[in-house]
């Protein structure tokens, strides 16, 4: 269970630098240019950030007790492949969805 | 017929955000979904939603305050998360921080993936533009989007409650954002940004407060950033 006060203190610091990493440049460093290697770094914050957060949640899935699960494995291989090809997020999910309620109706 | 650019900058950014409902509905309506059956009341979802606006922050900081992660670390996972905003912010400069403040400021607040990419896109397609048609054109591209974002995550909250355990909504997450990832792997730094990153992620799990993630996202951009830079020098970037 999430804890109350907590919760609200959460949402609350994530609105606010949420909105001033929004506006930092756009209000406050205005026109001048930023330098070269910060702008590298922070074009991989996405691809860094998001990998490293459900790749445990993909191997070791909380539902299952932090075992491996054919079936959830499955459905992320087949939604990452389908992501390469097609590149289409809808399409994607779709994929994984239903390669994910397939093998759980299959091996489950 | 009128050609697509006698329409008008307003009309414009309706349309070319239109699409993404389909993207965005998805997936605020399961953030209403996880965030009821992680506790969340119907308000506090709404809430979040409203004052945060970015799914993918907003899915990473319930995750972890859901496996009892530090407030703290919630908190910065979820920042973490949202540092592209800022790449975002610095990128759009160049063509709306001319506007007053409050236009600035209710950018700033307005700035997720979709009315991003559309902006830059279009203000790169229409160098004539002068500031006024810019910030309509952003504008614009938000109604389609952000109101929907706000709904649909109160259509997740309300119908939670009702969703049985075996519709596996908790791989509803990863498979949101694999399906996010897979489209950004645009160049091999991207992938080995991406590879170092979910590696040391996953053999750092025994890190305390969840600081393993911290630790290996910053490897995964040091790694991007150096794969680009020596694909740079070779000539082979882009």
């Amino acid at each position: 269970m999430i804890e109350r006060p907590e919760l609200w203190y959460v949402i609350a610091g994530l609105a606010a630098g949420s909105f001033l990493l929004r506006f930092t440049f756009l209000g406050f460093v205005g026109d001048r240019p930023l330098p070269e290697w910060l702008l590298r770094h922070l074009r991989y914050t996405a691809v860094a950030v998001l990998p490293a957060l459900i790749a445990p949640m993909v191997l070791w899935p909380a539902a299952t007790g932090g075992s491996f699960d054919l079936p959830r494995g499955l459905a992320a291989f087949v939604t990452l492949a389908a992501g390469f090809w097609f590149r289409n997020v809808l399409i994607s999910i779709a994929a994984g969805a239903t390669t994910l309620y397939l093998a759980l109706y299959l091996l489950g | 017929m009128r050609a697509t650019t006698s329409k008008t900058p307003l009309r414009q950014g309706i349309g070319d955000a239109a699409p993404f409902i389909l993207v965005v509905s998805p997936f605020a309506l399961v953030f209403g979904v996880v965030a009821t059956e992680a506790g969340l009341s119907i308000a506090e979802t709404l809430l979040f939603s409203i004052a945060v606006i970015a799914g993918a922050a907003q899915f990473t900081t319930l995750q972890l305050l859901n496996e009892n992660a530090p407030a703290v670390i919630a908190l910065l996972s979820g920042l973490a998360v949202n540092l592209r905003m800022a790449m975002y912010s610095a990128s759009l400069t160049p063509y709306l921080g001319a506007a007053p403040l409050w236009q600035r400021a209710l950018v700033a607040y307005l700035t997720v993936d979709q009315s991003y990419a559309c902006s830059v896109a279009a203000f790169e397609r229409n160098p004539g533009w002068n500031l006024k048609q810019r910030t309509t054109y952003f504008f614009a591209t938000c109604l389609p989007v952000i109101p929907m974002w706000y709904l649909m995550s109160l259509v997740g909250a309300l119908i939670g409650e009702s969703i049985p355990e075996s519709a596996a909504l908790d791989f509803a997450v990863p498979i949101t954002f694999l399906a996010l990832i897979a489209p950004m792997m645009r160049t091999p730094a991207h992938l080995a940004a991406a590879l170092v990153a979910s590696l040391m992620a996953l053999g750092l799990t025994w890190v305390p407060y969840n600081l393993g993630l911290m630790i290996a996202a910053t490897l995964g951009m040091v790694t991007g950033a150096q794969v680009e830079l020596m694909l740079t020098k070779r000539g082979l970037f882009k």
